[in-house]
């Protein structure tokens, strides 16, 4: 039983959801290799051969990996998938983008952002943005995995001591050619990785508005994320969305402000330690999830509560 | 250009799904059943392509139970102008329903495959890269705006770190995210019209597909509940709580 766990860098450093799925793939087995495609990656290759418990790292380097088109990606795994009883990468939008299509090369059922492992073939994922839990059993020879990071705790960056191999990247698809990026630029941690997170809902009023929960994140060294009410009416960009169908994520301490709590945006944080909701609707359906409310004017209760954290 | 949606019938938004006590599943009795909402969108995006002049058929597919209908009439409402069940009474995973489509696209030759990125349901977020691997198209997950000419789709996408734009040789497959457009309401003269429009139903043994699932689900139970919080005066009170109770700060 040996496992391949797809690494999501970005060429020259080693993101935390690659150790993430590597805890998870340490649960369900010993014999873990990491596949650092991209290029000029061998810095993040390098990272990843210190992995704690990775034994073997695939370093493939090519321009055609440059941008993890999931074409060019997919034929990459799928070249060397027979050497393996498991595939596991992290759902990051890269993960979720690439992985399925490589499922479906080696006729497998993908299963979907696992939370827990119970042995090699069963495994525990939400289903209905996280309203259920289901216990899957898959019978494929080739088990294809995405690794909800909030799952499973990193292992540590350093320790290990894999051996290198260098992989041939297949001839470029020709079917999908990048075009360009737009990446939206904080000096904050990432919305994923961050120990607090400070989201703002509808209830911010504007984009302008979110202003004043910067001295707030500022003090607590915060990520700032938002539901997809505040999004959709464009007050924050879109990486911003925690929810079903935006990031999970799950931090020591949350503070929803002006966000009600539907469901799909409870699905991405409802994980988290400590939550904390600020409101001026008592009834609001995220104080149901809440170890902390305050009932209140957002405006006023978020720079008291920034003078508060200064004493 | 042709143009084929998919679209699969789910537990509405709005619903508190509640787990059944026998652990074997959700209660789908009497509860209430929606289009997807992402394939709302990719109705949407198809209607509006064709109201440019770039796609000048609308195909919406889908696969379940006969039920299902229903949902594809919704689709007819909204613009689309055929409609083909795929029907099976096997509960369908994302890989067979990537054969079913598969197997309609092969039949019908269409330059465009959209589909949403997930189900609410089941949240798996696969099908559309499945189909695209099983066809050898390329794809584009994540839609937040579309452009076709000259042979090629443009696609901006949702990504973790904000957007990214790539260009995809037609054929192709596209998923939607929430903000590619805004779907419209629909009339009751579209509805009524919509009854009128073909929807042929074809069953997966005649599209040479086998759907017996490939993941046997064991059990289904509710998540772990949190524990009531409470609710304190103000800001002094709670930052007092997350240093010396929660122990955060
Ligand atoms: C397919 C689908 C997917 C979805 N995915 C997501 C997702 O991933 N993430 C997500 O977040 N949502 C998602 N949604 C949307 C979700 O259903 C809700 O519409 C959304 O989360 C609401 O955002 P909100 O709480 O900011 O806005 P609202 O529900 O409008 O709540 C605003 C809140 O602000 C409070 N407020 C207003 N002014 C003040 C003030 N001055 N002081 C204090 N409080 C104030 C109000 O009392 C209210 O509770 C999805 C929906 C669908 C259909
Ligand atoms: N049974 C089905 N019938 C038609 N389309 C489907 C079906 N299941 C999934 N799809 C399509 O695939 C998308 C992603 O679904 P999923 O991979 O299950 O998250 C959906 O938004 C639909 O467009």
């Amino acid at each position: 039983m040996t496992i391949l766990v797809i690494a999501e860098h970005d060429h020259g450093t080693l993101k935390v959801a690659t150790r993430n799925t590597v805890a998870a793939a340490k649960q369900i087995g010993s014999e873990i290799h990491v596949l650092v495609a991209g290029n000029n990656c061998g810095a993040a290759a390098k990272a990843a051969a210190q992995i704690e418990g990775v034994a073997k790292v695939l370093h493939s380097d090519a321009p055609q990996l440059g941008e993890f088109l999931a074409e060019n990606v997919s034929a990459l795994v799928v070249s060397i998938a027979k050497r393996y009883s498991h595939i596991l990468a992290p759902a990051t939008s890269n993960g979720k983008d690439v992985t399925p299509r490589i499922a479906a090369l080696l006729d497998a059922q993908q299963i979907s952002e696992i939370i827990a492992v119970e042995s090699p073939d069963t495994f525990v994922r939400p289903i209905y943005a996280g309203n259920a839990l289901a216990t899957v059993q898959s019978k494929d020879a080739i088990k294809v995995i995405t690794v909800r990071i909030t799952g499973f705790d990193a292992v540590a960056a350093s320790g290990g001591s894999a051996v290198l191999e260098t992989l041939v990247a297949p001839p470029d698809s020709g079917l999908s050619a990048f075009i360009s990026r737009e990446v939206s630029k904080s000096e904050r941690p990432e919305l994923t990785a961050a120990k607090i997170v400070v989201s703002g809902g509808r209830g911010m009023g504007s984009g302008e508005n979110f202003k004043i929960l910067e001295p707030l994140a500022d003090k607590l060294n915060a990520a700032m994320g938002a539901s997809r009410a505040a999004v959709d009416a464009g007050f924050v960009p879109n990486d911003w969305q925690v929810g079903q169908t935006g990031k999970i994520v799950a931090p020591d301490l949350y503070v929803a402000v002006g966000i009600s709590g539907a469901i799909q945006h409870l699905a991405g944080m409802k994980d988290s330690r400590v939550i904390v909701a600020i409101n001026k609707d008592e009834e609001a359906p995220i104080f149901s999830v809440a170890d902390y409310g305050i009932v209140g004017d957002l405006f006023k209760v978020v720079p008291q509560l920034v003078e508060e954290l200064k004493k | 250009m042709k143009a084929l949606v998919s679209i699969k019938r789910v537990i509405d938004y709005n619903v508190k799904v509640r787990v059944k006590s026998d652990g074997t599943g959700v209660e789908t009795a009497n509860v209430k059943m929606s289009m997807n909402p992402f394939d709302e969108i990719a109705v949407e995006e198809a209607m509006r392509l064709k109201e440019a002049g770039v796609v000048t058929e609308v195909l919406v597919v889908s696969c379940g139970v006969a039920a299902c209908q229903e949902t594809l009439r919704t689709a007819l409402a909204i613009g689309a102008d055929r409609a083909i069940l795929v029907e099976s009474d096997v509960a369908l995973q994302p890989l067979a329903v990537a054969k079913l489509l598969k197997a309609v696209c092969q039949k019908e030759n269409p330059q465009l495959v959209i589909l949403g990125k997930q189900a609410i349901d089941d949240d798996s977020n696969q099908t559309g890269q499945m189909l695209a691997a099983l066809l050898n198209w390329p794809q584009a997950t994540f839609a937040s705006k579309v452009q076709v000419a000259d042979g090629k789709a443009q696609v901006t996408r949702e990504v973790d770190g904000g957007l990214e734009t790539v260009s995809l040789k037609l054929p192709a497959i596209i998923t939607t995210d929430l903000r590619l457009n805004e779907p419209r309401y629909v009339t009751l003269p579209n509805i009524m019209k919509a009854k009128k429009k073909p929807l042929e139903n074809l069953k997966p043994d005649a599209l040479g597909v086998d759907v017996a699932p490939r993941v046997s689900i064991l059990r289904v139970v509710d998540p772990p509940k949190r524990k009531a919080g409470v609710k304190v005066p103000d800001a002094k009170a709670l930052v007092e709580k997350l240093r010396n109770e929660a122990k955060v700060i």
